[in-house]
């Protein structure tokens, strides 16, 4: 599936910020670790500040720190902000013949979007930093070792 | 060995009187009494305990939650594989490690029966043990279930 630009980048943005929530990182930062345009990622973290996941800090090396609770937040939470998972929803037909058509189609659709909605409905901001890490220690971890 | 300690939570293996604590706790999360189907479960757990293993979470005598899973080898054309068949945690200590502790040496078991996947099947609108499952580092894996009614 493709998600929406806004959904990605907030959804790197919260990651990046989960990852360390002592840490506070400026837009600028994250826009250039992940090759993101800094104006879209400014516009989505100040989406994502009024719903109460990332704040803005202040002042000298001001930036945002990730507030939401990260194992209560999932990645639905997030994407939902910015657009809707929703089941395909068919359109009017005139035919019966094309009625059950469309039904056994919705039907199809409506498999893999409840598919989508549970998958991301069930990993935690806290799951997805974790899967991130275990990742990269994967990565780094010597050939023999 | 059969017991590993915290400082307060000991997780071993699932005895003939642990079958009324457990009927319990899962009557109280099904709503459904199966005090019959809880004990014989433990027996044939028991009887063949090499690559079956039911284990509870007790702490100060009380069953805080208990898992159970075994190796199965070949069906659905999968190499053998650990199978978690049913994970359960009183709601009152949730999110405090007993699950962690539970799925934990349910895969040291399965690692000392000689393999290295462990999988499970879930209601799909289960959100709250498949986020359980997820934070032990599970992802979909490359089954899918099907089924269909028999009218």
């Amino acid at each position: 599936m493709k998600l929406q630009t806004a959904s990605r980048l907030a959804l790197l943005a919260v990651l990046e910020l989960a990852g360390d929530p002592k840490r506070q990182r400026s837009a600028g930062e994250i826009a250039d670790a992940y090759g993101i345009s800094l104006n879209h990622l400014a516009k989505v973290l100040r989406d994502l500040s009024r719903a109460g996941l990332v704040e803005a800090v202040r002042g000298v090396g001001g930036g945002y720190r990730f507030c939401g609770n990260p194992k209560r937040t999932t990645l639905l939470d997030v994407i939902q902000l910015f657009e809707t998972i929703s089941a395909h929803a068919g359109e009017q037909t005139n035919t019966d013949e094309a009625s059950a058509m469309e039904a056994t189609l919705g039907l199809i659709l409506k498999e893999i979007d409840d598919t989508v909605r549970a998958t991301l409905q069930s990993i935690t901001i806290d799951t997805a930093v974790k899967l991130s890490e275990r990742s990269r220690a994967a990565r780094d971890k010597p050939p023999n070792g | 060995m059969d017991t590993i300690s915290t400082e307060t939570v000991t997780i071993r293996t699932a005895n003939a009187t642990d079958s009324q604590a457990i009927a319990a706790l899962d009557g109280k999360i099904t709503g459904l009494a199966k005090p019959d189907y809880w004990r014989d479960l433990i027996e044939r757990y028991r009887q063949r305990a090499q690559k079956r293993h039911f284990l509870v979470a007790e702490s100060g005598g009380m069953v805080l939650g208990f898992i159970m899973g075994e190796v199965r080898a070949w069906e659905f054309g999968s190499p053998p594989c650990g199978w978690v068949f049913a994970i359960s945690v009183e709601p009152d200590r949730r999110v405090s490690g007993v699950g962690t502790m539970l799925f934990e040496a349910l895969c040291d078991r399965f690692r000392e029966n000689g393999v290295a996947t462990v999988r499970t099947m879930l209601a799909r609108d289960d959100t709250l043990i498949m986020s359980f499952f997820r934070s032990q580092g599970m992802m979909a894996g490359p089954y899918i279930e099907l089924e269909a009614a028999l009218d």
